[in-house]
């Protein structure tokens, strides 16, 4: 196992999410999943750098990201229910209010 | 084929498979068991990078808190998933193209040449006694000891948000306002009214009053 295969996976994982993006841009829920899928994609390199690096900072940074990531999670799938509570729906097209 | 390079690409397989599974899947409650698949996986894949303690919070933390708070919102709003794909095959080419893009460049900077065993070479195992969460503990409370305490007023920070987003009980109080009770004026609270005085009550009236009524 070299790190090239470590970071070849997370790299595959990142593009999937990429097109999951441009793909599924209607719906916010899978576009929340989506970079829930990258925050692992790049906790994945931050392992792997650690463990060949013989460096556990690494892994510090993998710790701190979970947290924002959690937060944010959080904190996006509340502004969700928001928008569902006065749209009755969760289309991003349909968020149009400030349009220029 | 040692038994680790087995066990790596097995993990892996199932991480892609999820991944794709998260984007095509049309029921969105399936999307998430997906997502779950994928985090489970990689767990897998941390343990096998020697990780422990951030392989066993991925699956406590993210898969039995944010996961589940991903499902309890999925199956709550009354949204019609399906219809949301339409456009899917539309964009599919875009997307494939800008995700094939992305993983050529990424893959020109990760090749084998830059990373290969020969320039990163593997390490070797650690030995019996060590401990990952022990190393990581003495890093996160000594030398990161400052972050650690944003990362908390960050949570607070998110619980907050989500609750004052979400609640929908009265946002006033029920206690006193000193501002309104300092501005009030006198003709609001006091109200003077002039009326007779009593005279004092005499017993022969009382007499009479009673004698009357009998």
């Amino acid at each position: 196992m070299s790190l090239t295969h470590y970071l070849v996976v997370s790299a595959i994982l990142f593009a999937i999410s990429i097109v999951g993006i441009v793909v599924n841009r209607k719906n916010v829920i899978t576009l929340l999943m989506c970079i829930e899928l990258m925050l692992l994609a790049v906790n994945t390199n931050f392992i792997a750098f650690s463990r060949y690096l013989d460096d556990a900072t690494g892994q510090i940074f993998v710790f701190f990201i979970l947290t924002v990531a959690a937060a944010e999670a959080a904190i996006g799938l509340a502004i969700l229910v928001v928008l569902f509570r006065t749209h009755r729906n969760i289309e991003i097209d349909n968020l149009e209010e400030l349009k220029g | 084929m040692n038994i680790e390079t087995l066990v790596f690409y097995f993990f892996s397989a199932i991480t892609i498979v999820a991944a794709i599974g998260v984007i095509s899947v049309k029921n969105s409650v399936q999307a998430v068991l997906c997502l779950v698949l994928a985090f489970f996986s990689a767990a897998a894949l941390w343990l096998l990078l020697e990780a422990e303690f951030l392989a066993i919070t991925l699956v406590l933390v993210y898969v039995g808190a944010v996961m589940v708070l991903f499902l309890f919102v999925v199956m709550m709003l009354d949204v019609d998933f399906a219809a949301m794909k339409q456009g899917f095959t539309k964009q599919l080419p875009l997307g494939l193209l800008v995700g094939a893009g992305l993983f050529g460049a990424i893959y020109w900077v990760i090749r084998f040449e830059v990373f290969g065993n020969d320039k990163v070479p593997e390490p070797a195992k650690s030995e019996q006694g060590y401990s990952n969460v022990e190393e990581l503990g003495r890093l996160l409370y000594s030398e990161y000891f400052y972050p650690f305490e944003i990362a908390g007023v960050i949570l607070l920070v998110a619980i907050i948000a989500a609750i004052s987003l979400t609640f929908r009980g009265r946002r006033d109080r029920k206690g006193q306002s000193v501002r309104e009770q300092h501005q009030v004026l006198k003709e609001e609270r006091l109200k003077i009214i002039s009326m007779e005085s009593e005279r004092p009550v005499s017993s022969s009236d009382v007499n009479s009053e009673s004698g009357g009524a009998s």
